[in-house]
């Protein structure tokens, strides 16, 4: 029991210290204060029925709250050759752990340290946790001075911490834009969650998807019937609310293009709304063009586990548009797909010669920058429409937006698509706002749950990684009444809708490309179309 | 002259010495980078905690009114909410203001009245600490609904297939 104080000393006390409750940190070096699990600061463990499925290896029962995560007896060595092999094999791995010289440009970049203030989150001290191992067991430096060179052997502790920070990054790449030596911090993410999985460490929310996806070809592994099914039905709403019929092509042999977006925006709310939006623009221009229900997943979580089982799930749609003989792969709004198609995939599964350099049959335009990949982005393919004068639009028929918009980390940082988006919002819509200078473009913040860490029991986590997005998007709000954050990355519309939720709750999440229907002026459509997407009424039109 | 007037004079210097303790929640490895910039947008936690612990401080040198105050409050507990910290970490800095305010005034020698004058102010910092904690409590709660939300959103389609085969099983 503590002693009791007397009057002048709890005066003192109060004065002196913080109060009582303080949240006072702790005041010790980040070597020395281990990572602490609690609710809400890990994501679950993969469940064996994924991990089995795919052959990981050390597919178990465990949790991170347990003091035994049961990993294999040999589990130090597993991981020691893991990295040797790495280190070998990727000489990027191995001038990143070399390369830091510690001058903290990145340190205030990430979401993560900046919404929690966890020194563990700043970039360098992210990736510090692993390249003190790596001075430990390859460098003279490390071996000779040890922790005066930054350098702590391997450690079932570190182990544990390697697991809550580097599922604490979403590899989003922002810091990377700011190291003077181009440190990609993702890299060193993905990376040691290779390592973690070497040994079982993995998250039920990322290996799940995967099972899924290699098993019946999307995230929530839906079979054939059922994906074809859900997009008559999207068809059918389209219908009530313009009264255009369309009948769009499954699996169709020899179509001009094979359609692939992310299964997202074919179950989800309000992805759905953005699925029917491509269903109408394709129907609008008469595209020849098929959906597949095999490769029914743009979405790749293998970003998320191993170079291996990323090139597995990409080659998937490459096999699909090989089988149906199309020309080329036209993608719908995704993040991180982009990502793999755009930086891994010419040199993982390409190039594609059996598909043809894309070129548009309603302009004759030709996508020279998918020259080898073979796929183009959908923004990319409506701002060349809108370009040539291809679609009847109405923009009035956004009125009742004021939209803002969310540069998806994938698409902006890892294939800089940052003004064909906006294009395309300018045509369809009166109303923009950009948010300040310093959150959009190159430099965006992260939703906060990109590299597969949407899942909801971290939502603190989450919404921690949130608020600089937040901030930027509540001043807009506060500004222009910003109503619509728009954004191309279906992970982006599941995410942004939390995040809106918590930090802006009058804020509402979309596609770009459901913006781009709703002005659509259709051909039969109904004489008066009274509602968008949402069946919200446009502006001007009585509310029965 | 009313200690009310007295902090007032003092202003810059208790607001400065408020938002350090605060700020005292985060660990020094942070502070030294938390605290070289301070822009609405490339630093919202630091910038947050400032402009609303001034903001705060005004507040309760006008007479603190929910209508006023809360908004204000709520800027800096909703982020705090979702930081890794208990409940009562998440708000002491309410209670730092106590600690703050004695220090800078504990040379006074009114001791009398100042004590009684005391009593009625830490009255109202408390009152803030209770509102704070009912804008907590409701940010935890928004939470727990949007984690709801979010599996219902997942499988908004398959739902919607679902109830669309029960109708046509019943009306068979």
């Amino acid at each position: 029991m503590s002693k009791m104080l007397q009057p002048d000393e709890l005066i003192k006390d109060i004065q002196e210290t913080p109060s009582l409750m303080t949240g006072k940190a702790p005041a010790k070096d980040w070597m020395d204060t281990p990572a602490e699990f609690k609710p809400g600061n890990w994501a679950y463990s993969a469940k064996t029925k994924a991990t089995d499925a795919l052959g990981m290896p050390n597919s178990r029962d465990w949790s991170p709250a347990d003091e035994d995560w049961k990993l294999p007896e040999d589990w130090k060595e597993i991981i020691s050759n893991g990295f040797r092999e790495r280190l070998d094999k990727f000489r990027s791995f191995k001038v990143f752990m070399d390369i830091c010289v510690r001058c903290g440009a990145c340190a205030d970049k990430c979401h993560f340290f900046l919404g929690s203030g966890d020194p563990k989150n700043m970039p360098v001290l992210r990736a510090e946790l692993l390249r003190s191992i790596y001075r430990n067991d390859y460098t003279i430096a490390g071996k000779l001075l040890k922790k005066f060179a930054g350098a702590r052997p391997l450690t079932m502790d570190v182990v544990k911490e390697w697991f809550l920070y580097f599922f604490q990054c979403t590899e989003c790449r922002r810091c990377y834009v700011f190291c003077p030596y181009g440190n990609e911090t993702a890299e060193i993410t993905m990376l040691a969650r290779e390592l973690l999985n070497l040994v079982g460490i993995n998250i039920n929310w990322i290996m799940d998807p995967v099972a899924n996806c290699n098993r019946t070809g999307n995230h929530l592994g839906i079979e054939p019937h059922t994906f074809k099914r859900v997009i008559e039905t999207l068809c059918e709403d389209i219908k009530d609310i313009t009264g255009v019929t369309i009948n769009p092509p499954f699996n169709k042999k020899g179509a001009e293009i094979l359609f692939i977006t992310p299964s997202g925006d074919v179950f989800a709310d309000p992805g759905v709304y953005t699925m029917m939006g491509y269903l109408m623009l394709f129907e609008h221009i008469g595209l020849d063009y098929t959906l597949s229900t095999y490769a029914s997943e743009g979405g790749n979580f293998g970003l998320f586990t191993s170079n291996e089982i990323m090139k597995k799930l990409n080659g998937k749609m490459y096999h699909e548009a090989e089988r149906l003989g199309v020309k080329w792969i036209l993608g719908g709004e995704c993040g991180h797909m982009w990502r793999v198609v755009n930086q891994y995939m010419d040199t993982m599964n390409g190039p594609a010669d059996f598909l043809e350099e894309p070129v548009s049959p309603i302009t004759g335009t030709k996508f020279e920058n998918a020259k080898s990949t073979k796929m183009v982005h959908i923004m990319e393919f409506t701002a060349d429409l809108i370009k040539h004068n291809k679609l009847k639009l109405d923009p009035s028929r956004n009125d009742h937006l004021n939209v803002t918009f969310h540069d998806s980390c994938n698409p902006a940082r890892a294939m800089g698509l940052l003004d064909e988006p906006r294009y395309v919002i300018n045509s369809v819509c009166n109303n923009f706002h950009e948010m300040p200078e310093n959150t959009i473009r190159e430099q965006t913040y992260c939703c906060g749950a990109g590299s597969g860490l949407n899942t909801e029991e971290i939502m603190d986590v989450r919404m921690r990684g949130a608020l600089p997005r937040a901030s930027a998007l509540k001043y807009v709000e506060e500004k222009h009444d910003v109503n619509m954050l728009a954004c191309v990355c279906a992970i982006d519309r599941a995410t942004l809708l939390a995040l809106t939720q918590y930090w802006t709750p009058d804020v509402e999440v979309a596609g770009v490309t459901e913006m781009v229907a709703n002005a659509l002026v259709m051909e039969g459509e109904n004489e008066v179309r009274d509602m968008d997407l949402r069946e919200e009424p446009y502006l001007g039109v009585e509310e029965d | 002259m009313k200690l009310v007037d007295r902090f007032a004079e003092r202003k810059p210097e208790i607001v400065r010495e408020w938002i350090r303790k605060t700020m005292e929640a985060y660990p020094a490895e942070s502070l030294a980078v938390l605290n070289r910039n301070k822009d609405r947008f490339a630093n919202p936690l630091s910038y947050t905690i400032s402009e609303n612990i001034d903001l705060l401080f005004q507040e309760f040198l006008k007479g603190i009114d929910p209508e006023t105050t809360t908004p204000i409050l709520d800027k800096i507990v909703r982020v705090r909410a979702v930081q890794d910290m208990a409940p009562s970490q998440g708000l002491s800095f309410i209670f730092d203001l106590k600690g703050v305010l004695r220090k800078l005034f504990e040379k006074e020698t009114e001791v009398t009245d100042l004590a009684r004058e005391f009593l009625i102010i830490e009255k109202s910092i408390d009152q803030l600490a209770l509102f704070a904690f009912d804008i907590y409590v409701s940010c935890k709660e928004k939470l727990y609904q949007i984690r709801a939300n979010e599996n219902k959103n997942q499988t908004h389609m398959l739902i919607r297939r679902v109830n669309e085969m029960d109708k046509q099983n019943e009306a068979r």
